[in-house]
């Protein structure tokens, strides 16, 4: 094999070299314009990226306002947020914060109730601090939540909630 | 014609040593004949061993309920048969042959690359051992199929990390071989030698190693990832860190479409020369052919779709794969018009690699056909994943690749071996193969439109008369393939000595300027082509 063919053949094995390492680079770049062709197209649904949740009604807000009071206990008892505002459907958390300030351990229930009051039954509540009795000791401080959502079926002029929790002591706690 | 070394060939030191012996002649051998016999010997092997998984698979699908092996090793059985017989037996049998007959059919002395050449060879062993030997570590072989596809492939065992590995190096071969195949059929070619002038073997080669180097990086990129997804804490394919399984197939297939071309290409190839010896007229429409392949490839890399009509696509992409697919159908009917019309009104003679090529026309056809089945997206939906793809598969892979390398292997083992072949064993191993093969895949159709599921150790009642017939079929296949071993072994130490041109119709260069058997150092000057 001459030299002059030699050089013919590496130059040759270079440039297949050259289409190998592209492909390659090719086939790293389908990542990201898999991606992309999915995103534009609209079918990243088709993908399973986590369950959407195809009960949120996106097209309104509902503001509600978190109202806490201790009625007649000398706790402070406070919600974290004043209001939040959520798309019926919407999943949320939001957080109270409780201090007991008495010397005692004391057992209590937290009652429900909004207004406007028919909005009580759009109220769909997954985790409440109002579910259970809640004992909280002398001088103790508590953070607790309340998942909730507002039903889709919530009538369309009900554009603001006022969600107030109020504890009582239950009769018998004090010890 | 062994010409002597002319003078000024000084460079070519290769030659001036003498031929070293035993194991180190085959383990250092840069010669593209010993290289070749290597590459079909690995093969032949490497086919038995598939065909011993496929024997015990239909074993124990031969009756309903678990008689044999437990499901999680048939899981394996299926899916290392499935590599192995693509990547150890097709592959390296049609490398073997391009080895062999592309210096000898274009007239050059060697290939452009003989070092790199040997090297391309003797990574394939241990690439074929890592797959075998993942059968005996804690957890067993891949049980993914053959198509790797996560999640199951992240979370089985270290059997995996040896099965990438083995695509790797398997990789690395493949496009060592085919910068090597394209480098010689471009700068080797002897005077007067154009590209229209070329054998159509060399034709179908020249586009399959463009196919290799084009799709085996891609498929290395892929098991990169799922090498890495599974020990470097990457997502690509992982829906828990944000990636997506979907994606591998898109990958996977874009290499897959492709590589099942790579494995029937060269068969036109093969089939191409041998109608026209044995139909004693020229192929009909040769430059048709040439661009059918070329089409046929271009197109291979479109389709890739069709593998996934079910995993969720729009029904625009649904519809473009659909119709891509079916656009195949084109120059394939082309190749085989074109091979009927080379018969028609020739004076034909059935000797076996004759029948082996008519075998295959008639039988890829059906494959192709049930391919077309299968290419409608609304018929796919129900059948996908059924007993009917694995028929179509093995229609164009077994009677479309194997049967078309048995014809070339009895075609030219006069010339490598100098010897001819026990011609009523040949035919003999035709029949049966023929016979055994459409037992075994025929009813797999029936099972696949009934709604059996592929890859599965057991099934349901109604099912049992048509497995048993397939396992019968399968096992007549499989046991008369000791034939053909047993054919070229008797070839080999047999004394009927092969005329340097056995075939009345054979007409290119190795039948016409090389006795038989072909010498070590053939073309060592350049013939010239009229």
């Amino acid at each position: 094999m001459d030299a002059a063919l030699a050089a013919r053949n590496r130059e040759t094995m270079t440039k297949l070299l050259v289409i190998c390492v592209a492909m390659l680079g090719f086939g790293f770049a389908m990542v990201p314009m898999y991606r992309q062709i999915c995103e534009s197209l609209g079918i990243a649904q088709t993908r399973a990226v986590g369950a959407a949740n195809t009960q949120v009604d996106a097209s309104r807000s509902v503001t509600v306002e978190l109202v806490a009071s201790s009625g007649k206990l000398p706790w402070r008892f406070e919600a974290l947020e004043r209001e939040v505002k959520l798309h019926p459907g919407q999943l949320v958390t939001v957080n109270y914060r409780v201090v007991n300030t008495l010397g005692r351990p004391v057992t209590a229930q937290a009652v429900m109730s909004t207004a406007p009051s028919e909005a009580g039954k759009y109220i769909e509540k997954q985790a409440c601090f109002c579910f259970s009795n809640q004992t909280i000791g002398a001088g103790e401080e508590r953070i607790m939540p309340v998942v909730f959502l507002v039903s889709p079926k919530a009538p369309k002029d009900l554009t603001t909630i006022s969600l107030s929790y109020t504890f009582l002591e239950l009769p018998g706690s004090a010890s | 014609m062994s010409a002597a070394s002319p003078a000024h060939d000084t460079h070519h030191d290769d030659h001036a040593h003498a031929h070293p012996t035993g194991l180190k002649r085959w383990l250092f051998t840069t010669n593209h004949k010993d290289i070749g016999t290597l590459y079909l010997w690995f093969a032949l092997a490497m086919f038995f061993t598939g065909g011993v998984m496929a024997l015990l698979i239909r074993a124990e699908l031969f009756q309903p309920g678990l008689q044999f092996v437990n499901p999680e090793f048939f899981n394996s059985l299926t899916t290392v048969h499935g590599l192995v017989m693509v990547f150890g037996a097709i592959m390296p049998a049609w490398v073997g042959f391009a080895n062999w007959l592309i210096p000898m059919q274009i007239g050059a002395a060697d290939m452009a690359f003989p070092r790199m050449n040997n090297w391309s060879f003797w990574l394939v062993v241990p690439a074929a051992i890592l797959l075998v030997a993942s059968f005996f570590v804690p957890g067993g072989a891949a049980a993914s199929g053959w198509t790797l596809y996560p999640p199951l492939i992240i979370q089985q065992g270290i059997s995996i990390d040896m099965t990438i590995l083995a695509v790797h190096i398997l990789g690395a071969s493949s496009i060592m071989g085919s910068i090597n195949i394209i480098t010689t059929i471009l700068n080797l070619r002897a005077p007067g030698m154009t590209l229209m002038k070329m054998p159509l073997f060399v034709w179908t080669w020249l586009i399959t190693a463009y196919l290799l180097i084009a799709v085996m990086p891609v498929l290395a990129g892929a098991v990169t990832m799922l090498l890495t997804d599974r020990h470097f804490g990457t997502s690509f394919f992982n829906a828990a860190g944000g990636g997506d399984p979907t994606m591998f197939m898109h990958i996977f297939w874009f290499f897959g479409h492709p590589e099942v071309y790579i494995m029937i290409l060269p068969a036109f190839g093969v089939v191409s020369a041998i109608i026209p010896a044995f139909a004693r007229k020229p192929l009909f429409g040769y430059a048709s052919m040439v661009y059918a392949t070329a089409s046929i490839a271009i197109l291979s890399f479109i389709v890739w779709g069709h593998h996934m009509f079910t995993v969720g696509m729009p029904a625009a992409g649904n519809l473009f794969f659909m119709y891509a697919t079916m656009l195949i159908a084109v120059p394939t009917g082309v190749k085989v018009f074109n091979w009927i019309a080379t018969m028609w009104q020739g004076s034909m003679t059935f000797e076996t690699p004759m029948l082996f090529s008519i075998g295959f026309i008639c039988l890829f056809t059906i494959g192709g056909f049930s391919g077309l089945v299968l290419a409608v997206t609304p018929v796919d939906i129900t059948i996908h994943n059924t007993y009917y793809v694995v028929a179509h598969f093995h229609y164009v892979l077994v009677s479309g690749a194997l049967f078309s390398l048995f014809a070339g292997a009895y075609f030219w083992l006069p010339k490598f071996t100098g010897k001819m072949y026990n011609e009523s064993l040949g035919k003999l191993h035709f029949w049966l193969s023929v016979i055994g093969f459409n037992i075994a895949f025929f009813p797999q159709h029936f099972l696949g439109l009934a709604g059996m599921p592929r890859r599965i150790p057991d099934y349901a009642l109604q099912f049992a008369e048509w497995n048993m017939w397939s396992s019968i079929g399968a096992f007549i296949f499989g046991f008369s393939q000791l034939l053909f071993l047993y054919n070229v072994i008797e070839c080999i130490r047999s004394s009927r000595k092969a005329a340097d041109n056995p075939w009345e119709g054979a007409d290119t260069l190795e039948w016409t300027h090389l006795p038989s058997p072909a010498p070590y150092h053939s073309f060592e000057t350049a013939p010239v082509v009229k």
